[in-house]
């Protein structure tokens, strides 16, 4: 059923009672074309690429737990597309646009809002370097503006300009950068896939995969073994445990990253702002909570919940830039565990099995990634060969050396 | 959590800086033709769901290098040696 106004005025009338499922439940078949692990937002829009755009109509998503519980729930819900690397910017421009078109495309209210997402800085230096990058986007057909001092504090006239350490200087603003309603990317690709004849399985745990020959011919799951043609992996934190199935080592570890919600709030902050003498990132959802971040904890987790040090130290960034937050209340807290690969730039590519796909390495970046990133693992899974946006998301670009490192600070897995 | 420095006792895990995993293991030679050890040492983890040694640096303590085994899945501190004894031990907690 479409989703529309009439739709909407139609069931008002019945008192809501006669909603439809948004998607199946189906067991799962013994045979697939192609099975994806993941039932995350990679996962998910992989598979509506897959069955929208090539025709793949005989797929199935794998999910361990319930759908969208990974890190499409657990992240800050920030789109932007202001990388440097020709590598990476046009592959998240490219996801920017399909954010643009996104709703009608799979008709689900996902509240993209393009609230603009603005960068400050606090040095002569790291102005020089905003300016680099924003010409770079430029170069790359995005938006991007270099505000000096007083138009960012026309934005934002609650900053503290005057710290004594970290005065702020200026910023990078991409007007077009934003936010979306997280869980609703999750439904609206799971709705869309699910009618175009995806199988989407929940509680079904990948434990083994089962390789021939070197080809991929099915994977052993909690509800059975399943048969398949080809294999995408989408497994976020967990990729390096499902890739070990197949006997492959990741150049990746996995991370804690936790994120915070205040009480509610009026209408106050505007848009998505970072605080660049600290790792702290907020934005004031819908509801009028302050949506906000900072830094992994810093060492290797798988367990979904950080420690206290790294609460401290986000709240203290974020006090350091907005001294009248001070008095905010933290509603609730969470973590979520990130694929934290050692250039800080995602993978998605074919590996050394026939039939066997890898879309994981996406640090703590990669909800704004996941249009794109389903769109070009389809491309690559559908033609088993990658698209020329994510060309350089190799595997095995850390053996070449062609690594795509935007801070040329390597190799190391707390890049993003 | 909470670190057992074998020379400050028990602390708290804000003065531990952490480096990773301890298992990797350098490889001796320059020589172009071990290149794919350098990848594999640089690049490649295990990074494992549940038992992990790793290197921390006790840099609000004793400033010793020390190498910490934790249960990456829970969080629990199983203990702790110094880097030395690690490496004397055979790379084993």
């Amino acid at each position: 059923m479409k989703y529309s106004v009439f739709s909407l005025l139609k069931h008002t009338l019945s008192g809501h009672k006669n909603w439809e499922p948004a998607w199946r439940d189906p067991a799962p078949k013994k045979d697939y074309d192609v099975v994806i692990v993941g039932g995350g937002g990679h996962g998910l829009a992989t598979a509506y690429y897959l069955a929208k755009v090539h025709g793949v109509k005989n797929v199935a998503v794998l999910e361990k737990g319930w759908l969208g519980s990974g890190n499409i729930g657990r992240n800050t819900t920030i789109i932007r597309s202001n990388y440097m690397l020709a590598g990476n910017n046009p592959f998240y421009e490219f996801s920017m646009k399909l954010w643009e078109g996104l709703e009608q495309d799979f008709n689900f209210n996902a509240m993209v809002s393009q609230r603009g997402v603005l960068n400050l800085c606090h040095t002569d230096a790291q102005r020089d370097a905003f300016a680099r990058r924003g010409n770079a986007m430029r170069i790359d057909g995005v938006d991007a503006e270099l505000l000096d001092r007083a138009a960012v504090r026309e934005m934002y006239p609650f900053f503290d300009y005057d710290n004594a350490r970290f005065p702020i200087k200026g910023g990078l603003l991409q007007r077009r950068g934003g936010t979306v309603r997280h869980d609703a990317v999750a439904w609206g690709y799971a709705r869309g896939a699910d009618s175009h004849g995806v199988d989407i399985i929940q509680n079904c745990e990948v434990t083994g995969i089962r390789i021939e020959n070197g080809k991929v011919k099915g994977v052993d799951t909690s509800r059975g073994p399943i048969a398949c043609g080809k294999l995408g992996l989408a497994a976020a934190g967990n990729s390096s445990e499902v890739a070990a199935m197949a006997g492959m080592r990741l150049p990746i570890e996995s991370h804690v990253l936790q994120a915070f919600v205040s009480e509610g709030l009026k209408p106050y902050i505007e848009g998505v702002v970072t605080f660049g003498a600290g790792h702290f990132y907020v934005s004031q959802s819908d509801k009028g909570g302050l949506v906000f971040g900072g830094d992994i904890d810093g060492y290797n987790s798988y367990a979904r919940r950080g420690n206290l040090p790294m609460v401290e130290h986000v709240v203290e960034a974020g006090v350091a830039m907005i001294p009248s937050i001070a008095r905010v209340r933290v509603l609730r807290s969470w973590g979520g565990i990130m694929d934290m690969s050692m250039d800080g730039s995602p993978i998605i590519d074919k590996t050394h099995i026939d039939g066997l796909y890898l879309n994981a390495g996406w640090c703590y970046g990669g909800f704004k990634a996941t249009p794109a990133s389903g769109w070009c693992f389809a491309h690559t899974i559908a033609k088993d060969e990658p698209h020329k946006l994510n060309a350089a998301y190799r595997l095995d670009r850390f053996r070449t050396g062609h690594m795509l490192d935007e801070k040329g600070q390597g190799a190391t897995p707390n890049l993003h | 959590m909470l670190i057992p420095c074998p020379h400050c006792g028990t602390r708290p895990v804000e003065e531990f800086t952490f480096l990773g995993d301890a298992s990797v293991k350098r490889p001796t030679s320059n020589d172009p033709a071990s290149m794919d050890q350098w990848f594999d040492y640089v690049y490649l983890r295990d990074n494992p769901k549940g038992r992990f040694d790793e290197y921390a640096h006790h840099a609000g303590g004793c400033r010793a290098w020390l190498v910490v085994s934790r249960n990456t899945a829970t969080h629990e501190v199983y203990g702790c040696v110094t880097a030395r004894d690690y490496a004397k031990a055979g790379g084993k907690s």
